[in-house]
């Protein structure tokens, strides 16, 4: 089991460092984990994050296109946002597990 | 005399059909399928027809002789399913009033979500395989294609059977090589994932695979457009793949008429919220959805829509008795991913466990290797077809528990490590 230290407080993450359980997620660990991928967080960064966990919660299976679709960000607007992978980078920073498919 | 009316009579929604046929009360329930096309496909075997290993007549049969002769067959599009009146609306202007109503409205390539993707080279030097006519054609293409760059190009991950496309690079590399003109074929895996893989064990089990075939795995790619004079796909942060031959997975989206039924999730793909566990539509208490046309996160494919059958029976049983509903599905999919030459992996997994490496326990065929490559999957993926036709539409049972088991499988045990960040 890996784990990330914010504060003297042990979190767990798995080995690509997303974590294992989206209930230990904070706003601030979220700016830690961005920092890492840097990304400085803003409030539109946030509505995506909120959006994200959101639908996980819900048991929704997530898409790049399902998030250019949910008015909060159109496609072009969520890789501008996180550069590269916007789905893999922003479900890091969100704290709920990597987009992935079946193998 | 109660009504219970069935969406869509393909994979999910004959074999609902004749399991709940067998379970109610004939004299109490009237049971009504609905379906816009007679023709049922084996849609497994669209993979093979462009290689010539199936040809087109395989995979074609009737949807009504897996129906059960007294459950009412009508052949008619779907207009909107009106969940406060209990009703659905149909094209041609008739209404089925319903007690219980089953969604198996599956899911549709769509191609025109993409731009150019249907421009000048569709179905010339761009193809899908995800429809009859699309593999058909591809099937004559291939025939006299003189080689070239061949890119598989997936436009997005929420799609049916998510390891067809990486089939399709596996069956391409062997149809290549038996045609020894494979040194003339580049082949592309173009996906938005981060990679062909992207499960820890199976990245290591299978991962080598890629590199032993030569297909070359672009990754992080999100097409956002074709460009069909430079032959060039485009992806929304500008970066460029040129292609030669182009094999499409276009997006994936629900039936155009659960939009019409403000069924669908806000994101306007027309995949019905469902609790993932009862399979219950989270809008109406009396509608129950199954297989493609859920917008629960697991694999959109013919054994889920079995497993889940088996769930949604006993809930649509303890629902129409007044009880709770305590089948729980557990996400649980099983299949055979093949790798060209005769040979073929096993996955199992469900929402919680990724696909692991062992043993799996079929009974009276004995043990297959997960995430190995062998000779006995690859005849498991052939037998699938007599068992799809046979036991999984007539709503039998197979030797599967509907909950994955962790029998047979390796679990490593894991290492407390210690990482800080930045």
């Amino acid at each position: 089991m890996e784990t990330l230290v914010l504060n003297n407080q042990k979190i767990e993450v798995n080995a690509e460092g997303y974590l294992k359980n989206a209930s230990d997620w904070t706003p601030e660990l979220a700016h830690e984990i961005a920092q890492g991928a840097n990304i400085v967080l803003t409030d539109k960064h946030f509505e995506v994050l909120h959006w994200l966990r959101a639908k996980q919660a819900e048991g929704v299976a997530l898409s790049i296109r399902k998030v250019g679709n949910s008015g909060v960000v159109d496609i072009k607007q969520f890789y501008a946002l996180f550069p590269g992978g916007p789905l893999k980078i922003s479900s890091k920073i969100a704290g709920i597990p990597k987009p992935v498919s079946c193998i | 005399m109660k009504n219970l009316v069935i969406l869509g009579a393909g994979t999910a929604g004959t074999l609902m059909a004749n399991k709940l046929h067998k379970a109610l009360t004939h004299n109490v329930w009237n049971i009504t399928i609905v379906d816009k096309d007679a023709v049922h496909y084996y849609q497994p075997g669209f993979l093979f027809i462009p290689f010539g290993i199936y040809q087109p007549e395989d995979v074609v049969r009737t949807k009504e002789e897996f129906l059960p002769k007294d459950v009412n067959f009508i052949l008619q599009e779907v207009e909107r399913i009106e969940g406060e009146k209990n009703q659905v609306a149909l094209k041609d202007g008739r209404t089925l009033p319903y007690d219980v109503l089953v969604v198996a409205t599956g899911a549709n390539v769509v191609p025109e979500e993409t731009p150019g993707l249907m421009g000048a080279l569709w179905q010339k030097d761009i193809f899908d395989f995800y429809t009859y006519e699309g593999s058909t054609l591809l099937a004559k293409k291939l025939q006299d294609w003189k080689g070239g760059k061949l890119v598989i190009n997936l436009t997005e991950t929420l799609i049916k059977c998510p390891v067809a496309p990486l089939e399709f690079a596996f069956l391409a590399d062997a149809f290549f090589t038996e045609k020894g003109m494979r040194d003339r074929v580049d082949i592309y895996y173009v996906t938005p994932l981060s990679g062909a893989f992207t499960k820890p064990k199976a990245t290591k089990m299978l991962s080598a695979l890629l590199e032993e075939k030569k297909i070359k795995v672009v990754p992080d790619f999100y097409v956002q457009e074709v460009d069909n004079e430079r032959k060039m796909l485009v992806s929304y942060d500008q970066k460029e793949v040129p292609f030669d031959l182009l094999v499409t997975i276009p997006v994936n989206k629900g039936a155009d008429m659960i939009e019409a039924s403000g069924l669908g999730d806000e994101d306007g793909l027309n995949f019905v919220p469902t609790d993932k566990q009862t399979l219950q539509s989270k809008k109406f208490k009396n509608v129950f959805v199954i297989g493609d046309a859920t917008n629960v996160p697991a694999s959109k494919a013919g054994s889920v829509a079995h497993f889940e059958g088996e769930i949604l029976l006993e809930n649509i049983l303890s629902y129409v008795k007044g009880l709770p509903l305590e089948a729980k599905f557990d996400g649980h999919a099983n299949c055979f991913i093949e790798t060209g030459f005769g040979k073929a992996a096993l996955i199992d997994f469900n929402y919680t466990t990724e696909p692991l490496a062992g043993k799996f326990p079929w009974p009276v065929v004995g043990p297959m290797g997960l995430l190995k490559v062998t000779r006995a999957n690859h005849f498991g993926k052939l037998a699938f077809k007599w068992v799809y036709w046979h036991i999984l539409l007539t709503g039998g049972e197979l030797p599967v528990p509907s909950h994955m088991s962790m029998a047979g499988k390796e679990v490593e045990k894991e290492v407390e490590k210690e990482l800080t960040l930045n």
